[in-house]
């Protein structure tokens, strides 16, 4: 038996101390956890307002959600970052994107009372929020994407619209999905994923969390690398019981 | 005696005795619900009986509990006073908790004597408070609740910030010094401000949970800590103005934390020994203590309150089952199970049993994302067998999994399944520690009730 290769992956999360409000937390134990158990050394990076950082010299890139104040605070650190980051993105740098970040990976967003906080344009789509009357989209989420059924919980007040050819994470089987109209949920651009569903989404769908590990690796070592599967008993029922939750919940509501 | 008002009085009564006769257990909102409907005025016109003084008392954590213990302290102190401890705190449970405080004619006995101590809801506030006219306003704390219930906190914030603009202008705010978001609530307040807070170097656990305010509502700046004693409470400091920690009136000393007890000292009470537990619990009473000094209560009785208070229901409860002693140690949002974990990290010992029970119904928050802003990795390595349960049982148990905790004994979504599991799994005499959601709470306690290891809610209060 061959010892495995040493792997190591550094990971960034960006803004963790303004995006942060929606159990994100949880996508980097994930991704920890899941590194760990093949021997995978997994390093996270902090990158906040102001930091240094250089996207070509990372492996993923999350970020998570956040009210308006949050987001018009690192929208001009955003900015500067924006051509690193599209030219890594572009490059086939894994990222994982989530409410608030997925909102300024689009064009812009536009807020109910018309102000624009400019977005870094990874995904070709734009965000509006309907104002404050209206609803927002809160629920449970099961989607069918290319890497099988994923599921999660939403909570934006946001709707977003993909521009014709921009590709979405995955269609809505169950709930409100980008703007509860057109079934499209998130976005996908070469490895970068954007999305609504918040906190646990990667522990409770282990196919999507080792995709990325996948990517980074394959990435960073070779097209040939591959990964050991886990047990996966404990994600596989967290993932039934989010599913049957989604289903019950949405037979409740008719 | 106003005539529509006796008439409310009656009718609400009558709905009470209705209610009961129907086996709907104590009905205590249904009173209340009825009698607003004769007289829209009624708390109003009841709370302005207690002359001696009427307090509110708010927060996202702990109102429970530090109403409770003023309740003890005024207890002690042989000073007579109505509280809502079994209704709800919303309108219609202080409706009925006074409604059950009235006579016929609807007057208090004693009332000229007695206090009004209100536990009341976030976003109740702004409309008790012009009805009870408060003499004292305590907040305890300003954290997020579950989000998808909108507990969010800038709207709290604003509850709040409407209740004050409508709060008598001489009535005294008690407030928490060491959260910055309570803190706030004295800019704009003309009136006497009597502040409470933890001096203890000891103290501090930086790592500890997820901050809930980390802007300056005055100048947008961020907040630096000299110490922080957990989440964003401590002893903070804006970079961008000069708000920073003020120095409390009212200040805990040498706390010391046991597994079913505490102590701390208060500069001009005296040392103070109580049954609950925790930095969250000895914020709550000293919020009481700071309340109790507000309404000139002697340090005997605040000493001999403090230290009579109880825990409330489902709260550091301990119930016996075959032996093992079940500590239910309610969560309900992520600072409270933060808290929960921390005080189980520091005094809890090695080889713990711990259960967590999740659901996510509407009480509980539906979206069950908080558990992963929730430092579960404290008690890595100290806990040697666990079991999950509730609605949500499988989050649960894969939560723990990513935290280091060995795999769960059992994951069962009955209460009932999981006292079984939890008697095969442990012997007479051991310490079992619960952690559940407030539903979850609740269906595990009607077990023990069923089983007859626990007293319904009513008896044990
Ligand atoms: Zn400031």
């Amino acid at each position: 038996m061959s010892t495995p290769p040493a792997y190591a992956l550094t990971a960034v999360h960006l803004y963790p101390d303004i995006l942060n409000i929606y159990g994100d937390r949880g996508n980097i134990i994930a991704l920890r956890y899941r590194c760990e158990a093949r021997g995978i050394a997994l390093q996270v990076r902090e990158v906040t307002v102001g930091d240094a950082f250089d996207p070509a010299e990372c492996d993923i890139i999350l970020a998570g959600g956040g009210q308006d104040r949050e987001q018009r605070r690192i929208a001009d650190d955003l900015q500067a970052r924006g051509p690193a980051l599209r030219a890594a993105i572009d490059g086939g740098l894994p990222a994982l994107v989530v409410c608030g970040g997925f909102q300024l990976f689009g064009h812009r967003y536009v807020d109910h009372q018309g102000g624009v906080i400019p977005g870094i344009s990874v995904f070709d789509l734009e965000t509006r929020h309907p104002g404050p009357r209206a609803d927002r989209c809160i629920g449970d989420v099961i989607l069918d994407t290319p890497e099988g059924e994923v599921v999660g919980f939403e909570n934006h007040g946001g709707r977003t619209y993909l521009a014709p050819g921009q590709a979405p994470f995955g269609r809505v089987r169950r709930g409100f999905g980008n703007n509860a109209e057109d079934g499209t949920e998130g976005a996908r651009t070469a490895n970068a994923i954007g999305t609504y569903l918040h906190g646990s989404l990667l522990p409770k769908n282990p196919a999507l969390t080792d995709e990325l590990i996948l990517l980074a690796l394959r990435r960073r070592y070779g097209p040939d690398v591959t990964l050991p599967p886990l047990a996966d008993d404990a994600e596989r029922a967290a993932h039934a019981t989010a599913a049957r939750t989604a289903e019950r919940r949405s037979r409740a509501a008719g | 005696m106003n005539p529509r008002l006796a008439l409310a009085v009656s009718a609400g009564k009558l709905a009470g005795v209705a209610a009961r006769r129907a086996g709907r257990g104590g009905g205590t909102a249904l009173p209340g619900l009825v009698a607003e409907r004769v007289d829209p005025g009624l708390v109003g016109h009841l709370a302005s009986q207690l002359q001696r003084g009427r307090v509110t008392v708010s927060g996202t954590n702990g109102k429970t509990t530090t109403s409770r213990v003023i309740a003890s302290i005024l207890e002690a102190a042989g000073m007579p006073y109505v509280h809502n401890r079994e209704g709800s705190n919303l309108m219609r449970g202080l409706a009925s908790t006074l409604l059950g405080a009235a006579g016929p004619s609807g007057a208090i006995p004693r009332a000229v004597h007695s206090f009004g101590l209100f536990e009341v809801d976030e976003a109740t506030l702004p409309l008790a408070v012009p009805e009870l006219r408060p003499t004292v306003l305590a907040f305890t704390n300003l954290f997020r609740d579950q989000l998808d219930r909108y507990g969010e906190v800038d709207t709290v914030f604003a509850l709040w910030s409407e209740a004050l603009a409508k709060a008598p202008r001489d009535a005294t705010l008690v407030l928490n010094a060491d959260d910055p978001s309570v803190a706030e609530l004295a800019s704009g307040w003309a009136g006497p401000v009597h502040w409470y807070g933890l001096e203890d170097p000891s103290f501090s656990t930086a790592a500890a949970g997820a901050a809930d305010a980390r802007w300056c509502r005055s100048c947008g700046g961020s907040y630096r800590y000299e110490r922080r004693y957990f989440a964003h409470v401590g002893l903070w400091r804006c970079r961008g103005c000069e708000r920073r920690r003020p120095e409390p009136q009212t200040a805990a000393r040498d706390v010391t934390l046991a597994l079913g007890d505490a102590a701390f000292a208060v500069e001009g009470a005296g040392s103070l020994q109580m049954r609950l537990t925790g930095a969250y619990n000895v914020y709550n009473a000293l919020a009481a203590v700071a309340v109790a000094r507000v309404l000139a209560v002697p340090s005997s009785a605040i000493i001999a309150g403090v230290g009579a208070a109880r825990p409330a229901f489902g709260r550091q409860e301990v119930v016996e089952v075959q032996g093992r002693r079940l500590h239910l140690l309610l969560c309900k949002n992520p600072a409270g199970a933060n808290q929960v974990l921390l005080l189980l990290a520091s005094v809890g010992g090695e080889g713990l049993k711990v259960a967590t029970l999740l659901n996510d119904r509407f009480a509980d928050g539906q979206d069950v994302s908080w558990t992963w802003d929730v430092d579960y990795e404290v008690l890595a390595g100290k806990v040697e067998r666990c079991w999950a349960a509730g609605d949500r049982a499988e989050d649960m148990a894969l939560r723990l999994t990513y935290a280091g905790w060995p795999r769960c004994d059992s994951v069962v979504h009955e209460p009932g399944a999981l006292i079984e599991a939890i008697l095969a799994g442990s012997e007479a005499g051991e310490d079992i520690f619960v952690i559940p959601t407030y539903t979850a709470m609740l269906d595990l306690r009607a077990e023990l009730v069923r089983i007859g290891a626990a007293q319904p809610f009513f008896e044990a209060e």
